[in-house]
């Protein structure tokens, strides 16, 4: 009783200024994210015709609607390989991070009641909404893995760092999903940004055309948006395309991790005022 | 035993009151707020907005294994404290040391989701409350079966009566096994039935040796279950003192809701010669009071107005359980005395009052219904819900045996035993 005891005492008074992150708690609450998370799942598709097939749709038709329009009318090159294939192994990474935004930003709001009533990490609601994109990326994954075998290209020897790619898509989402949360709760204005601001940060991410179109002295600021990293990163160790990892995927992961931390930091500084604003 | 669990001191919080709370701020009203605080400066007393305090100079202690009520009314701060003992919002100022895993029941059911299957909700609310999968797993059945939905465990929640929803989020929340346990009005809800089982599950808890912090309205529970009782209006503690103490100075002082009910002129037809003005329940000392002591006589007094002459008025209570059965009716010109004394009301302003002797009624919530008519001739106001009030059992005859009773009156009647034979041995 009185080892345990020491763990459990804690004391409540009012914070200033930056708090602590407390990873350790977050440590503590870890099944409450997997939980979130399936929660999301299993709710997601439920009372819809499609259901999961969604997960494909999306990606998929944004693919045809930008081969028809860049690949085919407008003629943007594809660094050599056919553009559909070009333009979805871009979609489906982008897909997941522009979701992961979405949700993630409006994940406090959506949550209150229980914000209001239960204490546990609030870091907890952003972080499940990003988790439960990734089973969305997955299902897209394999009909990416189906257009390869079609146009016959087989994936690159490198094709091992596309999990490093991926985690970097993640960390990206998560950083800038706990800023957008957090603000969310302050200015309900975020719901407003939100579609610019995908919409903008696509057009920064070379999605639709390939990133060598960028003058090469303007490639190190482009490579701040860390989605230039991953969007490359997946090019390259899939299709085998544009440049190996360097100096812009460096650019990008510490863009990424800056952006997480702090994400981190501002969430927790906010993380005070949202039982009573939210 | 004897060791702090909970020690507050000096505690407040502040809430915002008007524009900052109920609005959103949108990014302009930051930027021009801070604009215009840069461009004046000296004007901090205007811009600094209306706050209340919620919750001040609030200190406490209580020891392990103590279960502490806390009454006040709606409002009284409560709820914040309960909040900032469960770290769901901070405080402004103070400090709390807390010994032990804290667990709460603020509401039953947070994070259900509609879609979600009995079974599923389980997991999620638990892993919500703060317990581990294990940790649930190893309950799952008796969680089940104490909620009383096994033939439904894996229909979505959706589909559930209210009842059952209510059984199974209680359910989860009362097998958290936290060192601490504060609970706030979730007995309010639910069947007769289901309330003694949680008042059941929650004296367990108790004589488990676990600290319990209950917040209610029912005074005959807190009685019941707490040895000791904060009394907190407008987030000052009053008083904190032994339950008995405490329960008679909340019920005596007033604290309660208001037990009174107003008709403003537009609610009432301009034409009718009666029109209802108010009705309320009285204490011996003319308190009004939301709540009155079973042990004690109290008053129903109805005002109204009497616009033109009526013969034959009658004005008369009915008195409802809050299951709709009706305990009495009396009218106040039931005395043929009064009948003839007042065989024509003239126009005036007027109070009724009846007094209802104590010891008459049983421990619950009633209605009082209102009827103003004159006898086969017309009724000219009728109001079958025109106000509520609860009524405490604490001290009537029996409580020493802490289980409700039935029917709706609970009189002290006189009992003789008498030993007739000795046992043949």
């Amino acid at each position: 009783m009185g080892k345990k005891d020491k763990d459990k005492r804690s004391i409540i008074k009012p914070s200033h200024g930056w708090a602590a992150l407390n990873l350790r708690d977050l440590w503590l609450y870890r099944e409450l994210i997997f939980f979130m998370t399936w929660r999301d799942l299993k709710v997601r598709y439920k009372q819809t015709l499609l259901g999961a097939s969604w997960a494909i749709l999306q990606p998929f038709l944004t693919m045809i609607v930008f081969s028809i329009f860049f690949g085919t009318l407008a003629k943007v090159p594809s660094d050599g390989v056919p553009y559909p294939i070009f333009s979805y192994t871009a979609l489906i990474p982008w897909t997941l991070f522009s979701k992961a935004l979405q949700d993630a930003s409006r994940s406090l709001v959506a949550n209150r009641h229980m914000i209001t009533k239960v204490y546990f990490p609030r870091m907890i609601l952003p972080l499940s909404s990003v988790m439960a994109g990734l089973v969305d990326f997955l299902i897209a994954f394999v009909v990416l893995l189906g257009m390869m075998w079609y146009y016959k290209i087989s994936p690159t020897v490198n094709v091992w760092v596309l999990p490093l790619f991926l985690l970097l898509a993640l960390i990206t989402a998560v950083g800038v999903g706990l800023w957008l949360s957090a603000l969310n709760v302050l200015f309900r204005d975020i719901n407003y940004v939100l579609p610019f601001l995908t919409q903008f940060w696509m057009y920064l991410t070379p999605v639709a055309y390939p990133s060598s179109m960028i003058p090469t002295e303007w490639q190190v600021i482009y490579a701040l948006n860390p989605m230039t990293g991953v969007v490359e990163g997946f090019r390259w160790a899939l299709l085998g395309t544009g440049q190996p990892p360097g100096i812009m995927t460096l650019v990008s992961s510490i863009a990424a991790v800056v952006l997480l931390i702090s994400g981190m930091f501002y969430f927790r500084r906010m993380e005070r005022l949202f039982a009573d604003m939210v | 035993m004897g060791k702090t669990a909970i020690e507050v001191t000096n505690l407040g919080k502040k809430y915002a009151i008007g524009n900052s709370i109920n609005a959103y701020r949108t990014l302009r009203e930051t930027i021009s707020e801070k604009i215009s605080i840069n461009k004046k400066q000296p004007q901090t007393s205007e811009v600094l907005p209306d706050y209340i305090w919620a919750l001040k100079d609030v200190s406490f202690k209580v020891n392990k294994g103590e279960v502490l009520g806390i009454i006040g009314r709606n409002g009284a701060g409560k709820s914040t404290l309960l909040k900032i003992l469960s770290r769901v919002t901070e405080p402004t100022e103070g400090s709390v040391k807390i010994c032990g895993r804290v667990g709460s029941l603020l509401e039953v059911g947070t994070g259900f989701h509609p879609e979600l299957t009995g079974g599923e909700n389980i997991y999620l609310n638990g892993a919500i409350l703060g317990m581990k999968k294990n940790e649930i797993e190893s309950k799952f059945d008796e969680i089940v079966s104490f909620a009383e939905v096994e033939r439904f465990i894996d229909t979505p929640v959706k589909r559930y009566s209210s009842g059952m929803y209510l059984r199974l989020a209680f359910a989860v929340a009362a097998h958290l096994e936290p060192e601490i346990l504060v609970v706030d009005e979730v007995l309010a809800v639910g069947d007769a039935e289901f309330q003694r089982k949680c008042l059941g599950k929650m004296s367990d808890v108790a004589k488990q040796g676990r600290t319990v912090l209950f917040v209610s309205h029912n005074m005959s529970a807190v009685l019941r279950l707490t040895n000791k009782t904060l009394v907190i209006d407008k987030g000052n503690l009053l008083l904190q003192a032994p339950t008995t103490k405490a329960v008679d100075y909340y019920l005596s002082r007033g604290l309660t809701q208001e037990g009174q009910r107003t008709w403003q002129p537009e609610e009432t037809d301009q034409k009718s010669h009666f029109a209802p003005v108010s009705i309320r329940v009285l204490d011996k000392k003319g308190y009004v009071l939301e709540t009155v002591r079973s042990t004690e006589s109290f008053f129903i007094e109805v005002e109204y107005l009497v616009r033109k002459p009526i013969k034959g008025l009658r004005v008369g209570i009915y008195l409802i359980t809050s299951r709709g059965e009706f305990v009495f009716t009396s009218f106040d010109t039931d005395d043929p005395e009064k009948f003839e004394s007042y065989a024509i009301r003239k126009a005036g302003l007027y109070h009724s009052r009846v007094k209802v002797p104590a010891n008459i009624l049983n421990g619950g919530r009633y209605l009082v219904g209102i009827n103003a008519s004159s006898y086969r001739i017309k009724t000219y106001f009728h109001d079958e819900q025109a106000l509520a009030f609860n009524v405490d059992p604490s001290g009537a005859p029996g409580t020493q045996w802490p289980e409700s009773r039935l029917g709706p009156i609970r009189p002290a009647f006189k009992w003789e035993i008498k030993k007739i034979k000795n046992a043949n041995k």
